[in-house]
């Protein structure tokens, strides 16, 4: 195994890992607020709409860490600048 | 397969300047939007009680309420910016759709100039409603050592902004490009009806999230004097 091997698969390695990490913690944080939506929905229904909306902006918000590891791990594999002959 | 992720293919070149194919798509999105746009002012002068008319009408309302609850209060200014950018994200989405046509907002360069226009917003809102010494008094606000997280806090919200939308919209046009290479036909398009709903939230998300930020700047004295709006509208 020479160098180039080596690091191709390190990066292949991290990247499913990365993804995978990345998006157990995204999953655990919006059933959270899943769970929480539904139940504020449940106390009090007329205040759907605001519950609705603040609720999407929380999930996207913490949506987009897993975000942040998709770009991440795809900067691995289509874009690493440490492997050569790209 | 060989995706183009952050990879932008060039059209043409105008002398020294490259044409790339997200330029292309976003021209056209934009266009179209102000062809719909202009036909829908003409509908609503016009016949005011046609369909037309009626989908402007609706639009308008949505952004206006949309602006209106998230910023805390009317701002006709914000309005016509986080309206544009609603707009043109949902619109792109849709562009995206059709074959042989990336999605204009899945390109890095475009996103990053969305979320830099709602960067610039920020300060010229925040100088424009409360002048610059009122509004650069905000950063030293609780206590000057947080001077710092002010200037951290706004650069990484731009960062969180431009790749949230490009990653959402990049992942949805990535998983289309697999299904497709490995089935074929029918099997993608519920995965395209997903990628178009993403669309339309993240466009809904981006607004919001922009009137949040250019609101938290215009109407700060407002806020710490009733105290109405909660310290969960400040996150970045």
């Amino acid at each position: 195994m020479n160098d180039h091997t080596i690091l191709a698969l390190g990066s292949i390695v991290m990247a499913g890992l990365t993804m995978a990490l990345g998006a157990l913690g995204a999953a655990a944080g919006e059933s959270r607020i899943g769970a929480a939506g539904m139940d504020a929905l449940a106390r009090q229904p007329d205040e759907a709409g605001a519950i609705t909306r603040n609720q999407f902006v929380a999930l996207a918000m913490v949506e987009s860490t897993a975000i942040f590891c998709l770009v991440v791990s795809l900067v691995l594999l289509f874009a690493n600048p440490f492997v050569a002959g790209r | 397969m060989n995706p183009e992720i952050f990879g932008d293919r060039v059209l043409l070149w105008l002398g020294p300047v490259p044409l790339t194919r997200t330029m292309a798509t976003s021209a056209l999105t934009s266009l179209l939007l102000v062809a719909a746009c202009a036909l829908a002012a003409r509908a609503v002068l016009g016949r005011p009680e046609g369909r037309l008319a009626a989908a402007g009408r609706l639009t308008f309302g949505f952004l206006h309420d949309l602006v209106t609850d998230a910023a805390g209060g009317p701002a006709p200014n914000l309005e016509i910016f986080a309206g544009s950018l609603f707009l043109f994200i949902a619109g792109a989405a849709v562009v995206g759709q059709l074959p042989e046509v990336p999605n204009p907002t899945s390109n890095l360069a475009a996103t990053s100039a969305l979320a830099i226009l709602v960067f610039l917003a920020v300060p010229v809102a925040g100088i424009r409603a409360r002048g610059p010494l009122g509004y650069l008094k905000e950063y030293f606000r609780p206590s000057p050592l947080l001077f710092p997280l002010h200037l951290i806090s706004e650069i990484s919200r731009t960062l969180a902004l431009s790749m949230r939308l490009f990653g959402n919209m990049m992942s949805g046009q990535l998983i289309v490009a697999v299904l497709v290479a490995l089935v074929g036909l029918i099997v993608p398009v519920p995965l395209m009806a997903l990628d178009l709903l993403i669309g339309f939230l993240q466009a809904y998300i981006f607004t919001i999230l922009a009137s949040v930020y250019v609101g938290a700047a215009i109407q700060i004295q407002t806020e710490s004097v009733n105290g109405k709006r909660g310290s969960a509208k400040e996150a970045t």
